[in-house]
């Protein structure tokens, strides 16, 4: 990837976490850490691996996107809004009555959301029904599935998996964010799910770990699955709440409060990083 | 609504599995975006024909019914529209949240056929016989929940299901049947069928206990008690409308299903009655009891499944009403 192409997606992630930030801090609280540590991956999905058109998020040849960490879904509206879905003035309304962005994704609600998820794990079995479905229908669309490292605790995660590896379905690629943390700690100290990549090779996927917030590396792993013809597993090492300011280094950093100085703090800081890639 | 009662109601000399695979692959042919979907029960279901004939369009998924279901889910928002299949509480209780949260909630088109209703779980027992299925989706909101009482209501059911948008649930006996109505006879749904008119007590029955309500009105003729009778194949949504004219003109009701009393056709009538015509209502059902294994003669005997049993009930239903 051209250095010009890496600062770009460098520079469309820090306007995701700021776009997501401004959303959270003026509801107040939200979730931070899974949402920033998937936003490196959501900038080189949405700003260049994803064939899509935002003036029309259900056009039948659109690669899709489902997040199955549904908590993560202001990471995935920043995007959207960015990328021009809907005004970016609707992330001030997350979680207000009647919004159409609720804290966990709804393909009803929201445009640009492929599907409604928030009972973790479910998100798994869906993208491979609409891998599946594309596949039938004769598209060359790709399904890209976003997945917790906490939440590949659901059986029904390795259900889905056991599935979309028997059904050779190639145009469908997952992504673990391997952050370490779950809302109630280390995911080590409650179930240790160590060497995700070797699992999922053992189920028949191709897997391999990159840096969840390099975009070059991300990229670069998309693309080698692409040529595989198989599907795959990109385990996205990261850090819960990455390039949040003030909550990177929180222990407990799943849903946090945000006060009004925070919010200001943290754009300022993203600010200041996205005129580092200009 | 267009259906006819036969003169002689018996037992169907086909099993149930052979129509769902016939309907089901009659569906197929007609409409491309049918895609069926089975956790491992292909031979039990006699849908083998199906998935040799739609190798693209017919999947074993294995023993994961939560996976099947959310791959449902993926398939209807490609604009399919998927069958998934199992045992009653298997394509119920078992994934429940799946239905619930990436179907329902996520308003996406699948349905959901449980197999071996009740006591015609019969051998597998205790562990496959769903009492509760119906009362577990029933609080799923806008699903239809459909309990045939014979093939031709089953088909027509089926018919149904890939018409409408929307998550349906179907119950399907698989062995052994009572025939009830004509070949090609169809309903409404929503509605009830008024099979018998009656002016002293109505019998609200569903699924395998149509046939009973049938015999039981007949039994109470000649007692001098006059029984309506009223097939509630639609579940949910339920025709209050014929609740609550049954509740007024007659004056008394008998719910009768098999399934618990709590959560399926008397939870639903009474619900009904108590918002239009509030009644004496007797249920005969499974009094809020596990199953258990055995022959179906032997289990319907034992959880009070019969004419006798629902006659037992008009009896003392007509008695309350009197006072």
């Amino acid at each position: 990837m051209q250095k010009q192409e890496a600062d770009r997606l460098r520079r469309l992630a820090a306007e995701i976490r700021i776009e997501t930030l401004r959303g959270l801090g003026t509801l107040g609280f939200g979730h931070i850490g899974g949402s920033f540590s998937i936003a490196d991956l959501l900038a080189v999905l949405y700003g260049k691996q994803m064939n899509i058109r935002p003036e029309d998020p259900k056009w039948e040849d659109r690669d899709w996107l489902v997040c199955s960490k549904g908590h993560a879904g202001p990471a995935v509206y920043a995007a959207l809004c960015v990328k021009g879905y809907f005004p970016k003035e609707w992330m001030l309304e997350i979680n207000k009555p009647g919004t159409h962005l609720p804290s966990h994704c709804d393909r009803i609600l929201t445009p640009g959301v492929d599907m409604t998820t928030g009972s973790l794990g479910q998100g798994s079995s869906a993208a491979a029904g609409i891998a599946l479905g594309n596949r039938m229908n004769g598209k060359d669309s790709y399904t890209y599935l976003i997945l917790g490292d906490g939440e590949i605790q659901e059986g029904q995660v390795w259900e889905a998996m056991g599935f979309i590896a028997q059904q050779k379905l190639s145009h469908l690629i997952a992504f673990v964010d391997y952050n370490k943390k779950q809302l109630d700690g280390y995911v080590r100290d409650i179930i240790d799910e160590a060497n995700i990549d070797e699992r999922m090779r053992a189920f028949g996927l191709h897997s391999v770990v990159v840096d969840g917030h390099d975009v070059e590396a991300i990229d670069a792993a998309i693309e080698e699955a692409k040529s595989l013809q198989k599907p795959a597993c990109i385990v996205l090492d990261t850090v819960k709440a990455k390039g949040c300011v003030f909550a990177e280094d929180l222990f407990a950093n799943h849903s946090i409060n945000i006060s009004a100085e925070q919010m200001e703090e943290g754009i300022r800081a993203l600010e200041e990083e996205k005129r580092r890639w200009a | 609504m267009d259906f006819r009662v036969l003169e002689t109601i018996g037992p169907d000399s086909r099993e149930m599995r052979a129509y769902f695979s016939e309907k089901m692959n009659e569906l197929a042919e007609r409409d491309e975006r049918i895609v069926y979907l089975c956790a491992d029960l292909v031979g039990t279901l006699s849908m083998g024909s199906f998935l040799k004939k739609f190798p693209e369009r017919g999947y074993n998924v294995g023993i994961a019914e939560a996976n099947m279901i959310g791959v449902a889910a993926g398939l209807a928002a490609t604009g399919k529209i998927p069958f998934c299949n199992s045992f009653g509480p298997f394509a119920t209780r078992r994934c429940f949240d799946q239905v619930f949260l990436s179907c329902a909630y996520a308003r996406l088109n699948v349905k959901i056929i449980g197999s071996d209703p009740g006591v015609t779980a019969a051998f597998n027992g205790g562990t496959h016989m769903p009492f509760e299925d119906v009362g577990i989706m029933r609080c799923i909101p806008g699903i239809t929940i459909i309990d045939p009482c014979d093939a031709a209501q089953t088909v027509w059911a089926l018919e149904e299901a890939a018409k409408n948008d929307g998550v349906y649930y179907i119950r399907t006996v698989r062995k052994g049947s009572t025939k009830v109505y004509a070949d090609g006879s169809a309903f409404e749904i929503g509605k009830a069928a008024k099979l018998r008119e009656g002016k002293d007590v109505s019998i609200l029955a569903c699924g395998i206990l149509v046939p009973e309500a049938l015999r039981a009105a007949d039994a109470l003729e000649k007692e001098g008690i006059s029984a309506r009778v009223l097939d509630m194949y639609s579940i949910k949504p339920i025709d209050r409308e014929a609740v609550a004219a049954a509740a007024r003109e007659t004056g008394c009701i008998v719910t009768a299903e098999n399934h618990n009393v709590i959560g399926g056709l008397a939870s639903a009538v009474s619900e009904a009655l108590g918002e239009t015509f509030p009644a004496p209502v007797e249920k005969v059902g499974v009094m809020d009891e596990f199953g258990e294994v055995g022959p179906e003669k032997y289990l319907r005997e034992r959880f009070h499944l019969t004419s006798e049993a629902i006659a037992a009930a008009a009896r003392r239903a007509v008695a309350r009403k009197a006072k």
